[in-house]
């Protein structure tokens, strides 16, 4: 369908010229014709995919869709009904713990590798690699690859275990441990891609700054508290914040759970994206699944604009 | 040197389970539990069998087809749309380029269901333009070709309008050839997304030809889920375009990441 309007933005983008006997468009209506023409095709498209789709999760919450195509207006009974199913509100947790641990672990580790292997060392360049190879593999993959690692037994982290004298343990099986197990993994995804973020955050560092301190005799903590910290602030936030969004409502989460755990045992590891999708296409509730996921966009909303604020717009002037 | 110890170890740490994976792969069923690291007798039986046993093939090259599908054609629409609000006055520029952005932060599990309910109606769910059309519009892409456009320096676009060109000339034969350096980190960068993308071909595709090679593994996984021998192997294929292509395009990867820092 949105194909039609860019094959045709060659042809009518050089109307202008071609037609001599009707009144030529005057130099400017013609950039106006052709920003239109450049623009329609992701216009069109931005609008079908992503506009009608945002307008319509605000509207279908408020139906309850049936089977094959019924939809019947019920009001706010949908929103009602989360906060009494005992199972949102254990997602809810299950996500807020999962945020919480994941962008304080990912931010702790990231900035450690960043801070490491920005240091003059023999094969940086591979180190580096090495530190983000996880983050290119998909996520389906990843999910599999520890799942096998992590088998009761005769899985390979487990022999390990069991080698040194830990023993094993089921760390999939047991409800206490499975959100961990997967926050492990999702930190250990990403932390290569936001210590890239950060070595470029910290190359914008002018080294006067640096070469100053060691003048003065400062320690390489004291540097790091009173040079690399205040100036990276910047950089921290933007991480803070895209880490925030994408653990509550990006992909990333759900393909992992659907991999290694499928929301188990017990529930404890379904998160609210997960159990958006078990809502819609289990049980086949759209209107309830659009309901939580409008909530979701709506708690979100709340936690970056409440980011924004604290840190007034990431450049932390409360210090 | 110590340091240089500490990042070496953390690094093989961090390698590990996909080193795990391809070493797996390579042993025969009875080893895959035998928890050593250079198989005693490898053997590329296991991806023999994914490829005659199964129809991974198959697989392999719908992902190849949906992928770089996506990838050419998103570079150009928003390669035009970007070169448009760089570089051409219109009434309300800022406002629509401002709607586009916006977008960014809508991630695909928030709208997962109207965006399913509303391709349904149009008749995409078990076909390839249902995998390859929504995934076409992404700001992120936009906004940083929209960024590069504007740092470019306007002289050459300015004397081919003077001597003549139309816009189209201009987009085409100027504009596109400077922008090969962020056209080039894009598309490794659009290619390893779409590769990798699991969730939406997940919720449209049933119909098992037009599976994607991420929907197989996760499939196989219930299938075989004693096979893992097979299993690695599948996955190792899987991952394999996706190493390759962050060996050969490192620099433009990294690169493109930091341009997204918003800096």
């Amino acid at each position: 369908m949105s194909v039609n309007p860019a094959t045709q933005t060659p042809k009518k983008s050089r109307e202008p010229e071609g037609k001599p006997r009707r009144r030529r468009l005057s130099r400017k209506h013609s950039e106006w014709l052709a920003a239109a023409l450049f623009i329609a095709p992701d216009g069109i498209g931005f609008l079908l995919f992503l506009g009608i789709p945002i307008l319509l999760s605000l509207g279908l919450g408020f139906f309850q869709v049936s089977g094959f195509g019924g939809y019947a207006f019920v009001g706010l009974a949908n929103y009602k009904r989360m906060f009494v199913d005992p199972l949102f509100i254990k997602s809810m947790t299950v996500t807020l713990i999962y945020v919480v641990v994941f962008v304080g672990g990912v931010f702790a580790a990231s900035l450690g590798l960043a801070l490491l292997v920005r240091q003059k060392m023999p094969f940086v360049g591979i180190l580096r690699s090495a530190f983000f190879v996880p983050h290119v593999v998909s996520l389906v993959v990843i999910g599999v690859v520890w799942q096998f690692m992590l088998i009761p037994q005769r899985g390979v982290v487990n022999q390990f275990l069991e080698a040194v004298g830990i023993g094993s343990v089921s760390w999939l099986g047991r409800s206490e441990l499975a959100l961990a197990t997967v926050l492990v993994v999702s930190i250990w995804v990403w932390m290569g891609y936001y210590m890239i973020i950060f070595l470029s955050g910290l190359q914008d560092i002018p080294r006067e700054y640096y070469d100053a301190a060691k003048v003065d005799g400062a320690r390489s903590w004291q540097v790091f508290r009173n040079v690399t910290w205040p100036l990276l602030k910047p950089t921290s936030f933007f991480v803070l914040l895209v880490s925030t969004v994408t653990g509550v409502a990006g992909v990333q989460a759900f393909d992992l759970i659907y991999v290694m755990t499928q929301g188990g045992p017990a529930n404890s590891t379904a998160l609210s994206i997960f159990y958006v999708y078990e809502q819609a296409f289990q049980f086949n509730d759209y209107g309830y699944a659009a309901a939580i996921a409008s909530f979701l966009v709506l708690v979100l909303l709340i936690a970056t604009a409440g980011m924004f604020l604290l840190t007034k717009g990431g450049r932390f002037e409360v210090d | 040197m110590a340091l240089f110890v500490l990042a070496s170890v953390l690094a093989l740490l961090t390698a590990f389970p996909l080193i795990w994976m391809v070493i797996t792969a390579l042993k025969p069923a009875n080893e895959v539990f035998d928890g050593r690291l250079i198989p005693a007798e490898p053997t590329f039986g296991n991806f023999v069998y994914v490829f005659t046993e199964v129809p991974f093939a198959r697989y392999m090259l719908n992902s190849f087809f949906v992928a770089s599908t996506v990838t050419v054609v998103a570079l150009w629409f928003h390669s035009m749309a970007a070169y448009a609000m760089a570089r051409l006055r219109f009434p309300g520029r800022d406002f629509v380029f401002f709607a586009f952005f916006s977008t960014i932060l809508v991630s695909l599990p928030v709208i997962l269901v109207p965006l399913f309910v509303l391709v349904r109606e149009m008749g995409m769910v078990n076909n390839y333009l249902g995998l390859i059309i929504p995934p076409l519009f992404n700001a992120f892409g936009l906004f940083l070709l929209r960024q590069f456009y504007l740092g470019l320096p306007r002289e050459l676009e300015e004397s081919a309008l003077v001597d003549g060109c139309g816009y189209w000339r201009v987009y085409w034969s100027i504009v596109l050839p400077l922008s090969r350096p962020i056209l080039a980190a894009l598309a490794v960068f659009f290619f390893l997304a779409n590769w990798n993308s699991f969730l939406w071909p997940l919720t449209i595709i049933q119909n098992q030809d037009l599976w994607v090679v991420q929907q197989a593994i996760a499939s196989f996984r219930g299938q075989y889920s004693a096979s893992w021998n097979y299993i690695m192997a599948a996955s190792t294929v899987a991952a394999l375009p996706t190493l390759l292509l962050f060996f050969i395009f490192q620099k433009q990867l990294v690169e493109s990441i930091k341009t997204s820092g918003f800096k």
